[in-house]
């Protein structure tokens, strides 16, 4: 696909933009759904960028708007209610505004998608073998035998015993972590570009959780292709993922390289999730929740999102926290939404 | 497969076994003398007590139950000692009214039942099924509202209404269709698969506009709750056309219930459509058993209960399989 790349750039463009335009960039992507109690802002504004290679993590909690910003990005809100707006440059090719018709040509070719749960994602009615080798013919000029042998051919390399076998069974005869290796199987049978993972591993037990992260980041190093991981676990960024988004009422609260967002946090949102893991060494045999609810997406607070569940939002001074929302803030690769200075966050992360 | 198959067969045969004796003894138990009714008006008690003799009706129930089932795997003599006829296989009993083999008068009477139920069937899958689909794919659209207002108006139309109205409409004032005749019960006839659908064409519009409705209701559930499956989500991020995802992956998802609908549908109306029937005179088996029923004439009104029962669950039978043909988890149990 990379000539398509290549002849979709205007003739005019400057090279070096061309070299330093990141692989997919998504500038204040915004999704809002109209529904009969009012209007449902499910995503507020996120900018992030990946390039090819790269893993980048989106965490948050249910409803913070994660698998909406995946599924935004795949189009799979075009035909729907949804209101998109903002962008995303994939290719040189904004997935905001493209038809569906185009964007059916980048689905499974150039972005794959991985879902959740592996047994309601695939059809009960086909063979596992027949759902990927109709992903492969969608976009491959092939015979069904080709189609066939290339299916088998992936099955093997998500590490499915017997493939040959395997390929005609339908998804209720595997186990979930194989059904989960199929539908990888089935996402990088036309080896996309961009690879987008919302929650992989979450209806999977934790030996196998391992097993497919370690076959995903793989696959990934093979390909060299870049990865969005969407989970709520952050165990699972921490083992995989090279940058963290963190997702709060539709917005990015935080984001930067996993070893800061893990040992330099800025947000206290992210305190609070990394707080709220349960550790083995821990003193108290309680856990540690973040206090409160998300707020509804129905009628966002006017001033910060999670002013309302932060317990340090009197530090800022003049409540401000409550009427004014603050702006992503970068330094050196590290972004927070925040009121609170670097050094209030110093002393209120030493303090626990 | 094939154990499925056998136990499925297994049961039916029970199924049937039961319905008859269930029949047999409910009429029995029924007010009507079918020895007076069948030795007519102004009758000596001697004459009724022979007629009863004749009918095999002095007999023990269960002796006269297995002489009736008795008939349906051969031949059986049948009337007084001294005056018996032979009953040809499958012998179903002689009408008390004719005195004709039973069997005859439901082979007189199948071709227009079925004439009937194919066409209407056909019909409505298509306009039931098709029209569901539809709303579901524009939910919430004018369209969706057309749909849905119009399939609750017609599921509240009885048969009386729509099946007059059709012939005042279509026979009476524009005179574009002939009033149904009893000369045609098939496509096959001398007069042609044409004559044959402009006689039966007002009683499938009929039939149409009531189950339609349903179907396009059903339909149209399904289909809106398939189409929000994490399969279709699945199939459309793989880029499939809109048409595959649609068809191959939601509606064969969602078109299981519509199938489970039709079979039972089916069956009934194979078992005949007595108020369809009756209204736009077609001799079918529903047209038959009323006026048996009228008459007091049980052989007849037996042996199309029975028949109409076996419809009914050869059909179950039919949509399990067809269940299996669709569903692959189906066929582990």
């Amino acid at each position: 696909m990379t000539h398509v790349h290549i002849a979709t750039q205007p003739a005019g463009a400057p090279a070096s933009a061309t070299a330093t335009a990141p692989f997919l960039e998504v500038r204040d992507l915004t999704v809002k759904f109209p529904t009969d109690d009012g209007v449902v802002s499910a995503v507020n504004g996120m900018d992030f960028a990946l390039e090819r290679g790269q893993t980048l993590g989106i965490v948050g909690e249910s409803g913070s708007g994660k698998s909406v910003t995946s599924q935004a990005l795949m189009g799979l809100l075009k035909g729907t209610s949804a209101q998109v707006s903002g962008q995303a440059m994939f290719q040189g090719k904004d997935l905001v505004t493209l038809p569906e018709s185009a964007m059916r040509q980048l689905r499974g070719r150039n972005i794959g998608m991985i879902f959740q749960d592996p047994l309601s994602a695939l059809h009960p009615f086909y063979t596992v073998g027949h759902q990927i080798a109709e992903a492969y013919l969608v976009h491959n000029k092939a015979s069904k035998k080709q189609a066939r042998a290339a299916a088998v051919d992936m099955l093997g390399r998500v590490g499915i015993p017997s493939p040959e076998q395997r390929y005609d069974e339908y998804p209720h005869h595997f186990s979930g972590g194989m059904r989960q290796r199929a539908m990888i199987a089935m996402a990088l049978i036309c080896e996309p570009e961009l690879l987008i993972a919302d929650e992989p591993t979450t209806a999977l037990d934790v030996t196998v959780q391992a097993q497919i992260l370690d076959l995903m980041s793989e696959l990934q190093e093979e390909s060299n292709s870049a990865l969005i991981l969407i989970t709520h676990d952050l165990g699972v960024v921490a083992e995989v993922c090279d940058n963290v988004l963190v997702m709060y009422g539709g917005q990015c609260v935080e984001s930067g390289p996993v070893d800061e967002i893990f040992y330099d946090t800025q947000h206290p949102y992210t305190l609070g999730l990394l707080n709220s893991m349960p550790t083995l060494n821990s003193s108290s045999s309680r856990l540690n929740p973040i206090p409160g609810q998300p707020p509804s997406l129905l009628d966002l607070p006017k001033g910060c999102i999670f002013s309302a569940r932060c317990q340090y939002a009197e530090l800022a001074g003049d409540g401000v926290c409550a009427s004014q929302r603050p702006e992503l803030r970068v330094e050196d690769g590290h972004g927070k939404r925040c009121h609170l200075s670097g050094p209030q966050i110093i002393t209120i992360r030493n303090s626990r | 497969m094939m154990t499925f198959i056998l136990r499925r067969t297994g049961s039916l045969v029970l199924l049937l076994a039961a319905v008859s004796f269930i029949t047999f003894t409910l009429f029995q138990l029924g007010p009507s003398d079918p020895a007076a009714a069948a030795c007519g008006q102004e009758c000596t008690p001697e004459r009724v007590a022979e007629a009863r003799v004749a009918l095999g009706m002095d007999q023990p129930f269960l002796v006269q139950y297995f002489d009736y089932i008795r008939g349906l795997f051969s031949s059986r003599m049948i009337g007084a000692p001294g005056a018996q006829t032979l009953c040809e296989w499958p012998c179903l009993g002689k009408s008390f009214q004719t005195n004709e083999n039973v069997a005859d008068i439901i082979g007189r009477s199948l071709p227009y039942t079925f004439s009937m139920a194919i066409g209407a069937l056909v019909l409505w899958t298509i306009t039931g099924v098709g029209l569901g689909l539809m709303a579901a794919l524009r939910k919430g659209s004018p369209v969706d509202k057309f749909i849905v207002g119009a399939a609750s108006v017609g599921v509240s139309l009885p048969i009386p209404v729509t099946g007059l109205f059709l012939l005042l409409l279509f026979v009476n004032q524009l005179h574009l269709l002939p009033f149904t005749t009893n000369e045609i019960n098939s496509p096959f006839g001398p007069q042609g698969p044409g004559a044959w659908v402009a006689n039966y064409l007002l009683p499938w519009i009929a039939l149409a506009v009531l189950f339609s409705a349903s179907y396009i209701r059903v339909t149209r559930t399904n289909m809106i709750e398939t189409f929000g499956e994490d399969f279709i989500r699945t199939a459309r991020a793989k880029g499939l056309a809109p048409r595959t995802v649609t068809f191959k992956h939601g509606v064969r998802a969602g078109i299981t219930p519509v199938v489970t609908m039709l079979g039972m549908d089916i069956g009934l109306l194979l078992g005949g459509a007595v108020l369809t029937e009756q209204i736009f005179s077609v001799p079918g088996l529903g047209f038959t058993a009323v006026h048996a029923a009228i008459s007091g004439d049980l052989p007849v009104t037996m042996a199309i209960t029975m028949l109409a029962a076996f419809f009914v669950i050869v059909a179950n039978v039919v949509v399990d399989l067809a269940y299996a043909a669709i569903d692959p988890r189906v066929r582990l149990q």
